[in-house]
């Protein structure tokens, strides 16, 4: 019997939560070090899974299996393949960055770590997961403290708007994919929710068409794709940074992970049917999320944008169906994830000295800040797909995967990477660069060594599979071959 | 000993990655130390593609020092470097001016240490470049270079002017330079980056070895559109990619901005090398991966060529700025190698085409080391002088005779003054363009006629003429550390003016083993 | 009929009922004034030890016999919601105690067991004429408790709205079982349809006895359009009598309802079913849409809790066994939930001493504990997982899944997202606004501290361990049938 590393990994972060919870409100550094001793955790055992896996052998591994209602057929089943190990990895890195992010917040950060643990157990579950029933449990335990962070910790300006809203979407979504969810279960006539099994039922081709919809967008919905993607931008606004960063760069993720589990996955014939025109979708958000970034004022609202446009290179990269494309979208999804959490930690330093998000506002932010300028132009590189960084090795497949099967479509795609190029170039240009205004003269204090470490360590690892693919590559390939195997090859 | 042969060129692309990390660890504020190791640590380069040039052999035909590590398998693109002739020789003049570009920036004084970093990452594009035997490598390092330089421009060009950008608002003129530098070559980049795609779609590998064959051969497409139609929007999507990196007229416009408004180092490898990355791809990948394309819009090559030539000329020849001037003379000077280019492609296999492309390869590096040359001595003038404008100069001759000489002899270089190298590069490629294109090489011809116009305007109002009060008693004669990045140069030039056969002997083999 | 152990048996609960009943008269009347509120550890150790010692005493998950005469049914069925609203009654108890004038007048608790004993009897009924003897015993008590607070107006106007439209209802009701009894020659449950096929009684007729039933019944469930007692009656009883009355008084309506419905009338289940629909959707829409914009705590979750009757009647409507283990489990989460809300109602208007939503402000500060107790209530009334409230709902949509309705389960889910925006609405005001009052701290008795305690960490098990409880909801749908 195996360790049940796993499980570990998906309840650590609750437990500490708990543990946290019984922590008097007042002892607020034991509150912040228990908290950053769990995030430790989940960091050394996610690595431990990332640099475990035996790609060699491939398929699903770390396996443990539980009955949890036997009468529906419903398992606490978890397995790691090569796709969602690089998730696992990279809600690893988050939480730990996060909760370094997070050291300063003042205001009950017993109950605000309490929460973020509970949502990131949710991440971890949803990830790990192979039973339909225990998905979709862990997805929405991944929703609801996302209402309680953003509307408590969030931006007061519009806090209690976009909580509410991102709650309500997400929900939505969420529902509509249990219906579909149940619906399969019932179709499938065989009694029981592991995803395994129901890889091998034969459902109709009718009834895939039908059901496709709703499971995939119900869970693209928190992948932000078009024209659900509402919610986003406003909901990164208003949450805190750790939040922010949970949010962009792990549950988005969460959506479109779930979205190629569930609906690719197990109703192949109806995502093959539906894709052609999913696609212009993706297409939207990643031509038009990137056009609204960039007349954005507000530092946040652009990164919040270009999330709805490189999440949609991921989605596009699922709906190619085939292997660069799916290759290309894995390593996004982690590409993204780290380099997102980068840019809203970046900006969380910014605004928490400034007080003000506004970029014509901002100015010469390099002289006091100079680890966060670098943070940021590696981010920003990353952003726009430069070589010798992990953009570019996640976005080049999915362009070469939309050659394999909608050229027309790449060609339209890559108008993105210049309006990116753009407004990053100018942001960095007006945020970091020329002159500082005189309000900030002599206010800004400097980063502390926590707010150091986690750039750094961010800015390392983006370069470290820019450079070095090899670390990153290899695994995902044997998960999209997991993948592929279902829906009929290349 | 092995392990070092084995991997020569892995060490001499790494090096610089090296010496910008021991520039990492070394404090911010020891500017000197930064400066003197810099210096040094360029040297490593240098001296190892020295002994890379006397290992090699130029006889044998194929890449030599081949080395192959995976890196993204699943796309079939690996790690894959080596050398021929062609980019043996823009290797050497990669290294020879890197080290010479450090010492120009003894005179920087703001932020040395991120200055020589990104030098050294520069340098290291650059040579990712000419050693890249893979396509996506090629890409990577091709759009990486871009980085580094954007930086150098942005934040240690010229302090002074102000451009007007949309909206009225008003930006440096350094920043308006280095963003129209990178938006304009990404955007021109694109289309490479799509067709590099396609390719690897297509032919199932990004290995430019193994594509020679297997890509020139391709006659299914995988796409509802027939191959020609493919291979020809490929063709110019490549095309256009190095057409706007050379420059040619008319996707030049980028550089005279960045050219003037960069630091001297700056545009020392900027026109030195960064330029010859695009006379490269066309060499590299153009030729060898469409002859069929390339020999069919030859004609449309020469002629942005022979224009770039014409319009670069007069360009130079009205203006005021001595650093533009210089600026121009290099869309003027480029505008050879693509013509050279141009008529090879045409005349596939013919000895006219082997000596078009021997003059074309030669002028890359001629042009690099006169053009760095001049912008060196510019510079040099605009620290003592601040200024760049040719109607303040006049008279420097007699007050700084030494710079003076330097200035005519290596603007004789640049004009193709016999005897010098300028002159070897030039005659082989009108010798090779006449047979093949004869009207188009007579204009470039009275291109050349306007070449001589603008040096001898820039000398006469530069060294000639009446004393400016100014300068009287205020200027200091060039000193030992500028006269040692200038007479390296200076040698050079008058070297393979005089005996060539050193170099083009390499050249020779490589061309003729290619085509 | 010969009287055995066995018969006693299969009543020991209402058997022990009564003699708490009596104990708990006697305890009133004997003790002073100030130990009254005892009686109320009384009522809840007791009906803690009647749970546990009918256990035992359960019936054959297969066999199903009827007893006494035929009055009643020794069934899973009955046994489930008899432990339900005994369970109920316990945790009513406890959190009377100490609130206002209720716990210190033991008649409240008399009133509780008796209304109890009601209930067990209503949801045991196998004879139409002990089911309406039972109902109004259910049905009286509550109107007193009601209305138990006579000084206050608001009290009494629940009270007697309550024991007004209940009367009325109750009379409709009677005269339908008056009619089936007129149609079929028995007041035996278990006879009438059998007697109904042999006489050729058009189904018109049928349908028509079937809706005064519904009547009564529908009053009971609070189902769309006999709710409207519903707002005023729960906002102005005393909170644990809401409580009490939302739920153990629902759910043994419920059980009674699908006894009825699916044993008389089998034949036309076509017609009740598409009745009970419209019903389910009207229910959860109103009471869903209405909550939405209440200003009082108490009133919004009386729509809330029409509403939820609405998701309960869905796994009805799907007339499966399925469909009504969903039913039975949704009624059992519910109940918990339900009375963990009113229940923490309960503890924070006896400090603060109002039940507008602005006085919830800041909740969060001044009692952490009472807060998320409030977020685990809220959440699974909002059935999110790993609550309780999420598998009642899944379980519930997927019997209409299953049973080809994916209409009603896509309306189910809509209304589940109004739902959350008012419960997230409460938890925002709990936890994200201020108010001066914070440092005070809310006084939560022993006996409310046990209540919550094990209200809550029930729903936390009802969500995450719930093996135990789908097998034990599945016998009790078997049996019905």
């Amino acid at each position: 019997m195996q360790f049940p590393i796993l499980s570990f990994v998906v309840f650590t972060p609750v437990v500490a939560g708990i543990l946290i919870l019984l922590i008097p409100g007042e002892r607020k550094n034991e509150i912040r070090v228990t908290a950053l001793a769990a995030g430790t955790l989940a960091l050394v055992l996610s690595l431990w899974v990332y640099f475990s896996y035996d790609i060699a052998a491939g398929g699903y591994q770390f396996v443990e299996k539980y009955s949890w209602l036997p009468q529906l057929g419903v398992s606490y089943h978890v397995g790691v393949d090569g796709m969602n190990t690089p998730l696992v990895l990279l809600t690893g890195i988050v939480m730990f960055t996060g909760v370094l992010i997070s050291w300063g917040i003042d205001d009950r950060p017993r109950e605000f770590f309490a929460f973020l643990f509970i949502l990131a157990t949710g991440v971890f579950g949803v990830f790990v997961a192979l039973d339909l029933f225990m998905l979709i449990f862990f997805y929405e335990i991944a929703v609801f403290p996302m209402y309680l962070l953003i509307a408590i910790w969030g931006w007061k300006v519009t806090r209690e708007y976009a909580a509410m809203k991102l709650t309500l979407f997400l929900f939505v979504g969420s529902v509509f994919a249990l219906v579909g969810a149940l619906a399969m279960y019932f179709a499938s006539g065989l009694g029981t929710f592991d995803m395994l099994a129901l890889e091998n039922a034969d459902f109709s081709t009718t009834f895939q068409r039908f059901w496709f919809p709703f499971v995939f967008f119900g869970f693209a919905v928190l992948g932000g794709i078009f024209p659900f993607h509402n919610w986003s931008p406003d909901g990164h606004v208003a949450a805190p940074t750790a939040v922010s960063m949970f949010h962009a760069g792990v549950l988005m993720k969460l959506g479109a992970f779930a979205a190629l589990r569930v609906g690719i996955m197990l109703l192949p014939e109806g995502a093959s049917y539906h894709m052609p025109w999913i696609i212009i979708l993706t297409l939207v958000n990643v031509v038009y999320g990137a056009f609204i970034a960039s007349v954005q004022s507000d530092f946040k609202y652009v990164i919040g944008f270009s999330s709805v446009s490189h999440m949609g290179l991921v989605l596009m990269g699922f709906a190619t169906l085939n292997a660069e494309g799916m290759l290309g979208a894995g390593i996004q999804m982690f590409s993204h994830g780290i380099m997102t959490a980068l840019f809203f930690a970046v900006v969380g330093m910014v605004y928490d000295r400034a007080h003000t998000r506004e970029i014509p506002k901002l100015g010469g932010f390099r002289k006091v800040m100079p680890i966060v300028t670098i943070a940021f132009i590696v981010g920003g590189l990353v952003s726009m797909g430069m070589p010798g960084f992990s953009g570019f090795v996640a976005e080049f497949p999915i362009f070469m995967g939309l050659w394999r099967s909608y050229p027309l479509i790449a060609i339209i795609a890559v108008i993105s990477i210049v309006i990116t190029a753009s407004y990053i170039i100018r942001i960095i240009g007006q945020v970091f660069f020329g002159k500082m205004p005189s309000e900030f003269v002599g206010h800004i204090t400097r980063i502390n060594k926590l707010d150091k470490v986690a750039l750094i360590f961010l800015s390392v690892i983006l370069i470290l599979v820019g450079v070095y693919p090899p670390i990153m590559v290899p695994l995902v390939s044997s998960g999209v071959d997991n993948v592929l195997r279902l829906i009929g090859g290349a | 000993m092995d392990f070092f042969a084995d991997h020569l060129l892995f060490l001499i692309l790494l090096s610089p990655v090296f010496s910008a990390v021991v520039h990492l660890l070394i404090p911010g504020e020891l500017d000197n130390l930064h400066r003197w190791t810099a210096f040094v640590l360029s040297l490593i380069p240098l001296v190892l593609s020295i002994v890379l040039w006397f290992l090699f052999i130029p006889s044998e035909p194929g890449y030599q020092f081949q080395e192959m590590y995976v890196w993204y398998s699943p796309i079939n693109s690996s790690f894959h470097i080596g050398v021929d002739g062609i980019s043996l020789v823009l290797v050497l003049l990669t290294t020879i001016l890197t080290p010479l570009a450090i010492l120009t920036s003894f005179t920087i004084t703001d932020r040395v240490k991120a200055y020589m970093i990104l030098f050294f990452l520069l340098e290291m594009g650059m040579l990712g470049v000419f050693l890249s035997l893979d396509l996506l490598f090629f890409f990577v390092f091709w759009e990486f270079g871009l980085v580094p330089m954007y930086f150098i421009i942005n934040q240690w060009g010229s302090e002074k002017g102000e451009r007007e950008v949309w909206g009225g608002h008003k930006v440096k003129a350094r920043t308006y330079a280095s963003f129209k530098f990178m938006i304009v070559t990404m955007v021109g980049s694109l289309g490479l980056l799509l067709a590099i795609q396609m390719i690897g779609v297509a032919a199932g590998t990004f290995d430019i070895l193994v594509l020679t064959e297997k890509w020139v051969s391709l006659d299914k497409s995988t796409f509802n559109i027939p191959i020609e139609t493919v291979k020809a929007i490929a063709f110019w999507a490549f095309a256009i990619a190095f057409l706007v990196k050379v420059p040619v007229w008319p996707f030049h416009t980028w550089l005279p901005d960045a050219h003037t408004e960069a630091p001297t180092a700056g545009s020392m490898l900027l026109a030195g090398v960064l330029l010859k990355l695009g006379g490269y791809g066309f060499l590299r990948l153009v030729l060898p991966f469409y002859p069929e394309e390339s020999k069919y819009f030859a004609g449309a090559l020469a002629f942005l060529a022979v224009a770039s030539i014409i319009h670069g000329a007069l360009a130079a020849w009205g203006q005021d700025d001595f650093k533009r001037l210089v600026a121009y003379s290099s869309v003027n000077h480029m505008g050879f190698v693509v013509l050279g280019i141009a008529a090879a492609a045409f005349a596939y296999g013919t000895i006219d085409a082997t000596i078009a492309l021997e003059g074309a390869v030669l002028q890359m590096f001629n042009h690099g080391l006169s053009a760095a040359g001049m912008f060196f001595l510019v510079g040099v003038i605009y620290e003592r002088t601040h200024t760049r404008s040719l109607k303040e100069f006049s008279g420097l001759l007699s007050l700084i005779p030494v710079y003076g000489g330097i200035l005519i002899f290596t603007s004789m270089a640049s004009l193709g003054l016999p005897g010098l190298n300028g002159f070897v590069s030039e005659f082989l490629v009108v010798r090779g363009a006449w047979p093949v294109f004869t009207i188009y090489t007579a204009l470039a011809m009275i291109g050349l006629f306007f070449t001589g116009a603008y040096i001898l305007k820039g000398i006469k109002m530069t060294l000639q003429g009446p004393i400016n009060i100014r300068w009287l008693n205020h200027l200091q004669e060039i000193n030992s550390r500028e006269l040692f990045v200038i007479i390296p140069l200076m040698i050079l030039m008058l070297w393979i003016g005089i005996w060539p056969a050193w170099i083009l002997s390499v050249i020779n083999y490589a061309v003729m083993s290619l085509y | 009929m010969s009287l055995d152990a066995s018969m006693f048996l299969s009543i020991l609960p209402q058997i022990l009922l009564v003699v708490l009943g009596a104990v708990v008269l006697v305890l009133e009347l004997i003790l002073p004034e100030e130990h009254q509120r005892n009686i109320g550890w009384v009522t809840a150790i007791g009906t803690g030890i009647i749970l546990l010692l009918s256990i035992p005493a359960r019936p054959d998950a297969e066999s199903a016999e009827l007893v006494w005469g035929g009055m009643l049914r020794h069934d899973w069925l009955s046994y489930t919601f008899t432990m339900l609203v005994i369970f109920g009654a316990g945790i009513t108890a406890l959190f009377a105690m100490d609130y206002k004038e209720l716990g210190s007048r033991g008649g409240f608790f008399v009133l509780l067991i008796a209304s109890t004993l009601g209930m067990a009897f209503m949801v045991s009924a196998a004879d139409l004429i002990t089911l309406y003897v039972a109902i109004e015993t259910t049905a009286i008590p509550l109107y007193i408790l009601a209305g138990f607070f006579v000084m206050r107006d608001d009290s009494t106007e629940a009270g007697f709205k309550y024991f007004l439209f209940g009367a009325l209802t109750s009379a409709v009701l009677l005269y339908g079982f008056s009619l089936l009894f007129g149609f079929s020659g028995t007041t035996n449950i278990y006879q009438i349809a059998n007697n109904l096929q042999n006489t050729s009684l058009p189904t018109g007729a049928l349908v028509g006895t079937l809706l005064l039933v519904l009547v009564g019944f529908s009053f009971k469930i609070s189902g769309v359009p006999f709710h409207f007692w519903a707002p005023d009656v729960y906002q102005g009883a005393p909170t644990p009598v809401t409580g009490f009355l939302s739920t153990a008084s629902k759910a043994a309506g419920f059980a009674v309802l699908a006894r009825v419905l699916l044993v008389v009338y089998p034949d036309i289940s076509l017609q009740w079913g598409a009745v009970l629909a419209a019903m389910a959707v009207a229910t959860m829409t109103l009471g869903n849409l209405l909550a939405i914009s209440q200003k009082n705590i108490k009133r919004m979750l009386a729509y809330s809790s029409i509403a939820h009757a609405g998701y309960a009647l869905i796994g009805l409507v799907a007339i499966s066994r399925i469909g009504i283990s969903s039913m039975v489990l949704y009624l059992i989460v519910y109940l918990v939930t339900n009375l963990a809300a009113f229940g923490i109602i309960t503890i924070y208007s006896r400090t603060v001493g109002s039940d507008d939503m602005t006085a919830y402000y800041g909740m969060s500060r001044r009692s952490p504990w009472l807060a998320i107790a409030l977020l685990v209530a809220f959440l699974s009334l909002a059935g999110m997982p790993p609550l309780g409230g999420f598998i009642a709902k899944v379980y519930v949509f997927a019997a209409a899944v299953d049973a080809n309705m994916i209409w009603l389960a896509i309306i189910g889910v809509i209304n589940a997202i109004f739902g959350l925006y008012y419960y997230l609405t409460v938890l925002k005001y709990v936890y994200l606004f201020r108010s001066e009052d914070e440092d005070k701290p809310i006084t939560i008795t022993r006996p409310m501290k046990l209540a919550i305690t094990v209200l809550t960490v029930g729903i936390i098990l009802l969500g995450t361990i719930f093996g135990p409880w789908f097998d034990w909801v599945t016998t009790t749908a078997t049996a019905v049938f």
